[in-house]
């Protein structure tokens, strides 16, 4: 069984909870003792059924107001697939939060209500998934119990929607009507909609494919840990702990440490007592090399053949996270895997005004701000571009005063 | 080109060592909190494929109640001896002793919410900067907002507005003085998961987790264990019931489910059918809707 990782997307008022809610009610993933506090729960819909939207919402703050403030995780399992739902808030002033969410998703549910189409958030929220680069895309156009079920009018929308998906340049994008407040077409196929003969979002999200960003021919594998028992039985052992990012590694593949240009020869790939003859993308491992050289933390392993980027003078885009503004003046450090080295942002090329799409001078960054920039760091990156893999071709800024997550950078050019 | 599409428990798995070496390498005093339960017993067993043939680069802590399951305590003595790791234990009776904390009164009297005083008192005097937990975000809403990485002030205290972006595969560990890491490698599973993978795994587990005969008595309609942690008196009515434990904590608090599963293929097929969520077995989330919420500000896990 495999994990889909999914964020949804959408305007405080699209419905984005319940159809969450609905998702979790329908497939029958709320335990009794959950559901009856939602039954004793004050907030109900008009018609006095239960308001599923409060499923979602955990803090005090956002009870009280009825919104999302953060991204909360909601797990679930059908027979066929795990899912891991990132909640992120749809209001502008959370644009971070998306981004957040959306960084460790395969997949996007975009929300549209059908009686207001293709919106200024809608734009928003389309190329925030297009920058992070989320390889599937569903529009969930809701609310079709208000539009009378209109066929035409669904068709409207997707035709509106296609034209905003080759301008943010998004593809593998799924259509769907559905109506998260009476449950059409969101676990169960709606009577209601006999012209649609697609999948319901469920029976989509159960079988689309996931793609795992394993698609760089080359191992990729950032060393977090060097273990070194130096017990007597153990007295020369050395193991590169750390999780390939892409590719697979083979006992005889001969390997490159950057930046430092050493190279060897694997001998073991183990985990506790295990020992892999090859390991893939995504295991965690400690390999043991047939020379002794000098690799610390930080330092990247990578199959002799092909090589990643290695760079001091990156073009990324970036995306502002704090509320204090970017200072180009200042110095930053850059956290890009297990690797934490000094930065500066040396130019800003320019802004996105991510309602419109419009390239703009960019002087200023600020909180929720995104744009291109050129970045140079004190020690050399050693990166994949992140339309390649996001595991290595992303990378944050901390800022060294609060220590605060302030920026994200995806990495998208070899600048020097 | 080949693509790894890994099992979900192998991908959970390689999450939760990842992210427990990341720990060991951007910290200079982690510690790994060890209750006795199934999650941190599964962070244990992590933490021996993170880091073996080499030592953990950190203690197991225990923050002792005074008032565990004697089975938890014996099962905790044996895990030490058999992985030859370091074990530093907070006693809440010594935070009692010495004035610290007053301890509850009246019927349902816990020493639960204690614990935080104590577990705060161990990270100062040992000046640890990031506490490795069991806890997961399947478990209660308010947890399901909480990073990996989850920043405390320097009063233990959580703010949920205030939380650093966590992207990608990166863990932003730095913190200012005074402040402390809270580290969940094991955020994204569930129970089931940590079930399916104790199966896989082979990992021992304390016997209270598994059904067996025990004196209890019925109160606010949960099933506690009879002992003299528990302020009883001649309306409880003591009865042996086959019943196993959920979750394991401090005796006053951890309820017990009438349960007939011996093995743990017994306990997957009782939990896969199971419509009462696992929290539903503690008596302090049922204290408020926000109890776990208000907890977690105040510094707890």
């Amino acid at each position: 069984m495999e994990i889909l990782k999914f964020i949804t997307a959408g305007s405080v008022d699209d419905g984005k909870s319940t159809l969450i809610g609905r998702l979790l009610y329908d497939s029958e993933s709320i335990l009794a003792d959950q559901l009856e506090a939602l039954q004793s729960s004050n907030r109900k819909n008009d018609d006095g059924t239960i308001d599923l939207a409060i499923l979602t919402d955990g803090l005090k703050a956002e009870r009280e107001q009825g919104i999302t403030i953060d991204v909360a995780y909601k797990y679930f399992q059908t027979e066929k697939r795990k899912f891991i739902i990132a909640d992120a808030p749809g209001h502008i002033q959370y644009t971070r939060n998306m981004v957040t969410g959306a960084s460790n998703s395969n997949l996007a549910i975009i929300l549209i209500d059908a009686r207001k189409g293709v919106i200024e958030q809608t734009i928003r929220h389309s190329f925030l998934v297009s920058l992070l680069g989320l390889p599937q895309v569903v529009v969930a156009v809701n609310k079709m119990d208000m539009i009378d079920f209109s066929e035409d009018r669904f068709n409207e929308i997707v035709k509106d929607y296609q034209q905003l998906a080759a301008k943010v340049g998004l593809s593998n994008i799924t259509y769907i009507p559905v109506s998260a407040l009476k449950g059409d077409n969101i676990v169960n196929p709606s009577k209601n909609m006999d012209w649609y003969n697609g999948k319901s979002l469920l029976d989509h999200l159960e079988t689309v494919e996931i793609a795992i960003d394993a698609n760089v021919a080359h191992a990729y594998l950032p060393v977090q840990w060097v273990v070194r028992p130096q017990t007597d039985e153990l007295h020369d052992y050395r193991g590169y702990a750390g999780r390939i990012l892409s590719g697979s590694l083979r006992v005889n593949d001969k390997v490159t440490v950057l930046p430092s240009g050493f190279t060897s020869t694997v001998e073991h790939i183990e985990l506790l007592d295990k020992q892999f003859e090859e390991a893939g993308a995504g295991l965690s491992v400690t390999v043991r090399l047939k020379d002794d050289i000098d690799i610390s933390r930080g330092d990247i392993l990578v199959s002799s053949a092909l090589k990643p980027q290695v760079s001091q003078l990156i073009e990324a885009d970036l995306c502002w996270m704090d509320t204090r503004a970017l200072d180009t003046s200042l110095t930053y450090l850059i956290q890009h895997n297990s690797k934490v080295t000094k930065a500066r942002i040396q130019e800003i090329l320019y802004k996105v005004n991510i309602n419109t799409l419009e390239k703009e001078d960019g002087e200023e960054f600020k909180l929720n701000d995104i744009g291109r920039v050129i970045i140079k760091t004190a020690d050399p990156l050693v990166f994949d571009l992140y339309q390649n893999n996001k595991n290595s071709g992303g990378a944050i800024i901390i800022d060294s005063r609060t220590n605060v997550t302030v920026g994200a950078l995806m990495l998208r050019a070899n600048a020097d | 080109m080949s693509k790894y599409n890994l099992d979900y428990l192998d991908e959970l798995e390689a999450e939760a060592i990842y992210i427990l070496r990341e720990v060991a390498g951007q910290f200079e005093k982690p510690a790994l909190l060890f209750s006795g339960g199934k999650d941190s017993i599964t962070l244990v067993h992590l933490a021996q494929k993170a880091f073996r043939p080499g030592k953990f680069p950190f203690p197991l802590v225990h923050i002792d109640t005074g008032h565990n399951f004697q089975e938890t305590i014996d099962y905790r003595d044996d895990m030490i001896k058999r992985i030859g790791e370091k074990l530093i234990v907070g006693y809440v009776q010594d935070d009692i002793d010495n004035g610290n904390v007053v301890e509850q009164k009246g019927k349902n009297a816990s020493r639960n919410a204690l614990q935080t005083v104590t577990l705060l008192n161990t990270i100062a005097k040992h000046q640890f900067d990031a506490c490795i937990g069991g806890a997961r975000r399947d478990e209660e809403k308010a947890r399901a907002k909480e990073r990996i990485f989850s920043v405390r002030d320097e009063f233990g205290q959580w703010d949920p507005k205030r939380q650093r972006p966590e992207l990608w595969n990166i863990f932003n560990g730095k913190i200012n003085k005074g402040e402390n890491v809270r580290v969940f490698p094991i955020s994204n599973w569930t129970e089931l998961d940590v079930w399916n993978y104790i199966r896989r795994e082979n990992i021992p587990l304390p016997t209270i987790y598994f059904a067996h005969q025990r004196d209890c008595i019925t109160r606010n309609g949960q099933l506690m264990a009879a002992s003299e942690f528990l302020n009883m008196d001649s309306e409880d009515v003591v009865e042996n019931r086959n019943v196993r434990f959920r979750t394991v904590g401090d005796m006053t608090c951890t309820a017990a489910v009438e349960s007939y599963a011996f093995e743990i293929d017994d306990i997957i097929n009782e939990i896969s059918a199971s419509k009462i969520s696992e929290r539903g077995a503690r008596m302090d989330d049922k204290v408020s809707e926000a109890a776990m919420e208000d907890r977690k500000k105040g510094g707890y896990f």
